[in-house]
């Protein structure tokens, strides 16, 4: 699972960057690598461009997981070049961003959009597949997640527009109910889809979430 | 009490027509539609921001119509409000008259004209369905109690042509089980794939009416077994129309022949004129309806 991200575009970072004239660009070596938006040649395509558009960079590198709790200590070994910028452009998804944020000062830029949390199927080709409803329902739904596939996240089958296996939304993309439909098919499992399934919890999803696994 | 329930209880067969309330507020040409229909028709479905295009609401215009003389199907869908507001809506239809209430999940809103806007789909058409259900037991779905219960006549759509078939027909069990009382179907263009729909859909015992969507010409047939869903006009039929000199005395025929074929299968149909709601009369006339 990897943490997908896409960068945002010149005009929106130049909007944002406007009022800074010396950065320190941090990159992420997992997610952002694999997604070609954050990684150490991103990072040095991005420290071009801000320094053709006149601005200092006063270090940058790339901490293996922006996301986690040793990200402190590159942060703490790299503050005097940290220092010396007027903000911090983080090349990671918004968890690299906050917890870059949470351990330096700096005004703290995010340099991509967070989409989403992607499988990857293909090499390079990522999907979502889980919403993190906090109920999961593909115990009866053949290991296939209708709340993630169908834009429509239904519960209860298929909505009258799937046309040939296909969503309505987009006919590119097979329809959640069909793919759930063959499968259980296959199973000999049907009879699931016959079960009248309550309206989701919504409370369950309630922003933000917390968990202590603390025994 | 509702016609169309009466109506579908003694056996006739029923028509019912679709009415899409204006983008705006001038109102005349949606009235003047439904006064054309009102002595024609059972009832007039008043569509819900249909394919997700803000316009008019769904129940303001049903109450104008019940103003009118016009018995109406208030059309909701899921698409833009959550559980409180439709529990709500549902409340407020009772209290204005309106008991006849067709329940829908509703198209994606990146269909329509504000692709930008939060879809809502907290419940769907299921849930719909036994929402109302549960307010006419009187209480809510937290099962708070109500003052007083309302009581409707609950319909829902299923798509004949739909493949595959059966993901459809077991949601449309789903619906009758949650409180579906009947059924509105998409259009239908082959009587014979209709008829072995309705041999399975009998075992419901929950009257059916059939959509039907006047053919205009061969490109609106083309556009339709390109785009919608569970939509497919036979190749003969293109061609029928492609080749008449009057595309609308050919339009009247095929689809008066079309209702004559199937009315023998289903308790009633549903006619969706889309802009066609003035030629209503027209086409029942020609059916013989």
């Amino acid at each position: 699972m990897y943490t997908i991200t896409k960068q945002k575009t010149g005009q929106e970072l130049k909007e944002s960057l406007a009022t800074f004239d010396s950065l320190y660009v941090i990159g992420c070596g997992t997610c952002a690598t694999a997604c070609h938006t954050g990684g150490k040649a991103e990072v040095m395509s991005m420290k071009t461009m801000l320094q053709e558009a006149g601005k200092t960079v006063t270090g940058w590198m790339v901490v293996p997981t922006p996301c986690d709790s040793l990200t402190r200590f590159a942060i703490e070994e790299e503050s005097d070049r940290i220092a010396s910028a007027s903000a911090v452009l983080v090349m990671a998804c918004a968890y690299g961003v906050q917890n870059v944020a949470a351990f330096t000062e700096k005004a703290v830029i995010p340099a991509l959009d967070t989409l989403f949390f992607g499988m990857e199927g293909a090499p390079g080709q990522f999907s979502e597949v889980c919403l993190q409803c906090g109920e999961c329902v593909l115990a009866s739904t053949g290991g296939i997640c209708p709340i993630t596939s169908c834009p429509k996240g239904l519960v209860n089958g298929p909505c009258g527009g799937t046309k040939e296996g296909k969503c309505e939304v987009d006919a590119s993309r097979d329809c959640a109910w069909t793919l759930i439909y063959n499968r259980l098919k296959k199973q000999g499992r049907l009879d699931l889809m016959r079960k009248i399934q309550s309206p989701k919890d919504f409370q369950k999803m309630t922003h933000p979430r917390r968990a202590s696994v603390i025994a | 009490m509702s016609k169309l329930r009466d109506a579908l209880q003694s056996g006739r067969f029923v028509v019912t027509a679709e009415i899409a309330p204006p983008k705006g507020v001038d109102i005349s040409e949606m009235l003047d539609s439904a006064h054309l229909l009102r002595d024609r028709v059972t009832a007039v479905n008043v569509t819900d921001q249909q394919s997700s295009v803000m316009r008019l609401g769904s129940l303001a215009a049903c109450h104008l119509l019940a103003d009118n003389g016009v018995e109406t199907v208030f059309q909701m869908t899921t698409r833009d409000r959550n559980r409180i507001a439709l529990q709500s809506d549902l409340l407020s239809a009772y209290v204005m008259g309106i008991e006849n209430v067709l329940c829908l999940t509703g198209d994606y809103v990146t269909l329509g004209d504000h692709p930008h806007a939060k879809p809502v789909f907290d419940l769907e058409s299921v849930g719909l369905l036994r929402a109302a259900k549960q307010l006419e037991r009187g209480s809510d779905m937290s099962e708070k109690p109500l003052k007083g219960a309302p009581k409707f006549f609950l319909g829902a759509v299923v798509t004949p042509g739909a493949n595959p078939l059966e993901p459809q027909l077991f949601k449309m069990e789903k619906k009758v089980a949650a409180g579906a009382q009947f059924f509105q179907t998409q259009a239908v263009y082959e009587p014979s794939r209709f008829e072995s729909f309705m041999q399975y859909a009998r075992q419901f015992k929950v009257p059916v009416l059939a959509g039907i969507i006047p053919l205009k010409s061969a490109g609106m047939a083309r556009f339709m077994n390109n785009n919608v869903a569970g939509v497919y006009v036979p190749e003969a039929l293109i061609e029928e129309i492609s080749k008449a000199d009057d595309k609308y005395r050919k339009s009247l025929e095929i689809t008066a022949r079309l209702i004559n074929q199937i009315r023998p299968m289903c308790d009633g149909v549903h006619v969706m004129a889309i802009g066609w709601e003035r030629k209503v009369p027209d086409i029942l006339d020609a059916a013989g309806l």
